[in-house]
């Protein structure tokens, strides 16, 4: 039982949480939690609160209220650091954010060296690792604004994952690429949820949802709509929106 | 005729001008590095979020209050009638008698900062919220976001509008005549004094100004390119190591 329950350690537990912006609420009553080494995809249409979802489990988003529990802590307690609370976590944003005055290698060892204190020699091997994973290690000494989008992302990733994160979080990673980049940012997604990397990712990509997540979460005018496994979401839809909405992204429920 | 006075006046006075101007130079080269830090901090203070409660609070808008008096108060004023209340000002209130020096890179330093502080307050907002973002969500807190990654971008930004300053400034210290500081405007008008040539006196001046203006700008672009770096970048692979680095 104990190992059982160690196995089923949650990372991150939300219970209760509500956003809104003045009187308009984004999020209601979210509830749900990621153990370690699952993959979460968070799907739905446009303006149904899963990126603000995303953003207020790293606090980029102030919740109104509620609890966000990360190893068992409430981290949204006041005197919790949000800045040592936030190196656990990964992000990788929609529109990329490299740090546009740091080359590549550096995007990567920045945060190693000012937050994690690495030794610069350990942070650029360990930078080196991860954009060889990504396989961006040929292009160190680029600029971001040399790069295309989806070497960009790519980069982003290796720049989260050198801060050996506990959970990765991806915001619609593959939503400003041209067509033809998405497929090499999700082989990267998919090779690391392979690894037993913990993802929580907001995505449009179905086919990536079906495929590499452990569960998926559909969310509808900022509620959890429904959740369950990956087969029981596409096959099985219990909820009226979520045929609907599936509907409309063409991927037909059988 | 004016040609020949004019030669004559450079041949006779030249030591004279080219003092002048290199105080001239001199003024508006530190005023524009003391302003442009003071701006700099002001204008980081400025962009500071607002924390949610106590004492920082108090604090943060006390100091938000004064930058904002400093500000527009600086900005709202002519330098001429600034140098002629900080330097009567000082002797009259603290009793201290300031070398003309001293005052003239503390009015010019001064009005520069007010300018500046704007300057970067629009050079902070101007970065791309992302990359703010970015640096927190590695766990960055807001100096080191602000020093690492924000700062960088915005003193890039900045660099045309802060050598404008500077060109600006060489021009501007010619008020400073008023309290006797011997920069290339005051030395001119004594040569003319004596001479009673007063366009060919002040068409050398024109000269030299527009000369130190002219150069100082075009440094500064030569330095704008250069921090741009070069477009091309080195792909490091198997290959190369074999062939050596290549362009």
């Amino acid at each position: 039982m104990e190992e059982g329950e160690k196995q089923m350690e949650k990372i991150i537990d939300i219970q209760h949480l509500n956003k809104s912006y003045g009187t308009h609420e984004v999020l209601r009553d979210i509830n749900f939690s990621v153990t370690k080494g699952e993959v979460v995809s968070i799907i739905g249409s446009s303006g149904s609160g899963k990126s603000t979802l995303l953003r207020c489990i790293n606090l980029l988003e102030k919740p109104s209220g509620g609890q966000i529990l990360y190893h068992g802590e409430n981290i949204l307690d006041d005197k919790h650091d949000v800045a040592s609370y936030r190196k656990h976590l990964g992000m990788v944003f929609q529109q990329f954010n490299l740090f546009n005055n740091h080359n590549v290698l550096n995007n990567c060892v920045v945060g190693q060296i000012k937050v994690l204190k690495r030794s610069k020699e350990e942070a650029e091997k360990v930078a080196m690792h991860y954009l060889n994973v990504v396989g961006m290690d040929k292009y160190i000494n680029a600029q971001p604004k040399q790069l295309s989008g989806g070497q960009k992302q790519r980069v982003a990733i290796a720049r989260a994952l050198s801060m050996n994160p506990d959970v990765m979080l991806f915001d619609e990673p593959t939503s400003a690429l041209d067509p033809e980049m998405v497929g090499e940012v999700l082989k990267v997604m998919k090779e690391l949820a392979n690894s037993g990397l913990t993802m929580i990712v907001v995505t449009h990509e179905m086919e990536f949802a079906k495929e590499v997540s452990d569960r998926v979460i559909f969310m509808d005018k900022g509620v959890i709509a429904e959740e369950g496994s990956p087969e029981r979401i596409f096959q099985n839809p219990t909820q009226e929106r979520t045929r609907e909405f599936l509907k409309r992204t063409i991927l037909q429920p059988q | 005729m004016s040609l020949e006075w004019i030669i004559k006046i450079i041949s006779e006075n030249w030591p004279m001008f080219l003092r002048g101007a290199g105080l001239t130079l001199l003024i508006a080269l530190i005023g524009t590095i003391i302003g442009a830090a003071i701006g700099l901090v002001a204008g980081v203070i400025r962009t500071i979020p607002t924390p949610e409660r106590g004492a920082k609070k108090v604090i943060l808008k006390l100091v938000n209050i004064i930058l904002s008096i400093y500000i527009e108060f600086f900005r709202g004023t002519p330098m001429i009638v600034q140098a002629m209340v900080i330097y009567y000002g000082s002797a009259l209130a603290f009793g201290i008698n300031m070398n003309v020096l001293t005052a003239a890179i503390i009015v010019v330093s001064i009005n520069t900062g007010a300018y500046m502080a704007e300057i970067v307050r629009g050079g902070i907002i101007s970065v791309d919220k992302g990359q703010f973002e970015a640096a927190h969500a590695i766990g960055m807190n807001h100096v080191q976001a602000m020093w690492n990654v924000v700062l960088p971008q915005v003193i890039r930004n900045i660099l045309p509008a802060t050598g404008n300053q500077f060109v600006i400034n060489i021009k501007d210290t010619s008020v400073l005549n008023v309290i006797s500081v011997t920069e290339l405007y005051f030395v001119t008008k004594s040569i003319s004094g004596n001479n009673f040539r007063y366009f060919e006196s002040f068409f050398v001046a024109c000269l030299i100004y527009f000369v130190m203006t002219f150069i100082v700008t075009r440094i500064l672009l030569y330095m704008e390119k250069k921090l741009d770096g070069s477009d091309s970048y080195t792909v490091i692979g198997r290959d190369d190591q074999l062939r050596g680095k290549f362009k």
